[in-house]
């Protein structure tokens, strides 16, 4: 984990004494210690960069805080699957799953979520063009019709959970989806655009009147981001 | 966990026969009788649950969270009766989830702003519950070792949910006691009466205890209302939601 890391790594720069030295131990705990395990993704903007959309103190707890205890409890659940593996008990394994599944999925939706945002100031917000917006008049009729229904679904989750813009992969078509809690989007479906629904997402800034931020989000959506998962798709 | 089947029948028998206004009872009577529920008045100020819930967070969850749960309950079992009426049981269907989920929304709340009191009244005591405490004090050896096992199902909801205390549905009162946690809004309903209730929603927690939940849950029992929670297991309190009408 990245606080174990921490802690470790002073002592090391102490015990070898030099910037290279530094190098070293980061490139020796990337090895031995960090291989297979999940880390928190570095975001490419600032904390503050999404106002007046969302405020950086939202940002600061939702990365730093909601999603490296995501990270944390999947490292958790990996190792105590592992550890359960090799004595062979595979009963223990198994009742590891729904904490798997709740904090993999946290990482992973909040990973792809920070990527597919973006300041309003530089990719964020606008609409797409090309084949995106092809296929999203295609498959909705047209943008408007699409950030309605997306934001229909939005509100339409009772309790926790997320709406996703998705690429079926059997059909080719674009559609939307919401997921309970943490849950990943997976199967055929492929995450193009996801929007937390949680209320730790927007509370501190909108309180209850969660309407006011799915329609403020729209403008630091990173149409590029969503282009590319879909060429990819 | 939860039938909608009971569920109906647990809103049905909540119906309030009388004591509406002439004017609501001509127009209910107009709409195949529906009942309109109402937000339910708290027996305490927003901010006499503070230090532990603040006023702001009182306030919207009173004013705003709950009262949308009734609204969209009534809206919904209007429609319902209109469905019917219409014999349109393809519409009555399509509309239990809305009902379960305002429905339940409007019961939990309900049912948890009367197992709250602000810190230090005889209320908040445990031994304003004195049958519930012996009752608990079997079950988990201690006051403490309960708080600790209730406090572990609270922290261990994945999303939106709530932890209860529930006992034994015996009419008499005075049955064996558990632990339960519902996700969403789903209500305790069918079997087991509900003793108390913690909202584990982010709503009933995030402006002051931010993503800290743990000291939100270790707080929480500085307002619990062990006064109405005995009565609740010893079945002297029906445990239900009172209904109000608008």
């Amino acid at each position: 984990m990245s606080s174990t890391l921490l802690r470790t790594t002073p002592a090391l720069r102490t015990a070898l004494g030099a910037s290279g030295a530094v190098r070293r131990a980061g490139a020796m705990a990337s090895t031995s210690f960090v291989r297979g395990k999940a880390t928190l993704p570095e975001l490419s903007y600032d904390y503050g960069a999404l106002e007046p959309h969302i405020s950086g103190k939202i940002m600061e707890l939702h990365h730093a805080k909601h999603h490296q205890t995501y990270v944390n409890g999947l490292n958790s659940a990996l190792q105590t699957i592992a550890e359960a593996e090799s004595k062979g008990d595979f009963t223990k394994a198994a009742t590891v799953a729904p904490l798997l599944n709740f904090h993999g999925g946290g990482h992973i939706n909040h990973s792809l979520f920070w990527e597919n945002l973006a300041p309003a100031s530089r990719d964020g917000g606008g609409q797409p063009d090309g084949a995106l917006k092809k296929a999203i008049d295609s498959d909705f009729g047209s943008f408007d019709t699409f950030r309605s229904q997306m934001n229909t679904a939005l509100a339409g989750i009772q309790g926790s959970g997320w709406a996703w813009l998705v690429k079926d992969k059997a059909s080719g078509t674009l559609g939307l989806v919401t997921r309970a809690n943490q849950d990943p989007v997976s199967g055929p479906c492929v995450p193009l655009l996801g929007i937390d629904a949680w209320e730790h997402a927007y509370y501190l800034q909108y309180q209850n009147r969660k309407a006011e931020y799915f329609d403020a989000i729209w403008n630091v959506v990173n149409w590029k981001t969503v282009a590319t998962r879909f060429e990819k798709a | 966990m939860v039938n909608i089947g009971n569920l109906w029948q647990y809103l049905a028998l909540q119906s309030p026969l009388q004591s509406m206004s002439g004017d609501h009872l001509n127009h209910t009577h107009t709409k195949m009788a529906v009942t309109a529920y109402a937000l339910p008045t708290l027996a305490f100020a927003y901010d006499a649950l503070e230090p532990h819930i603040s006023a702001q967070i009182m306030e919207l969850h009173h004013g705003k969270h709950h009262q949308a749960y009734v609204t969209n309950l009534n809206k919904a079992l209007a429609s319902h009766a209109t469905a019917a009426a219409a014999h349109d049981i393809a519409g009555q269907i399509a509309l239990q989830q809305t009902i379960k989920f305002n429905g339940g929304g409007h019961i939990n709340h309900s049912l948890f702003w009367k197992n709250l009191a602000p810190a230090g009244s005889d209320d908040a005591r445990p031994d304003a519950a004195a049958g519930l405490v012996a009752a608990i004090e079997k079950t988990w050896e201690s006051l403490d070792g309960f708080k600790r096992a209730f406090s572990a199902a609270l922290l261990g909801i994945q999303g939106s949910g709530w932890g209860w205390l529930v006992r034994d549905g015996d009419p008499g009162g005075g049955g064996g006691l558990r632990i339960v946690t519902t996700k969403d809004q789903d209500p305790v309903v069918g079997g087991d009466v509900p003793v108390f209730a913690v909202d584990m929603w982010e709503h009933a927690y995030y402006l002051q205890y931010l993503n800290g939940k743990a000291a939100y849950v270790e707080n929480i029992w500085n307002v619990v209302n062990w006064k109405t929670a005995g009565e609740r297991y010893l079945g002297t309190s029906k445990g239900r939601v009172k209904p109000e009408t608008r």
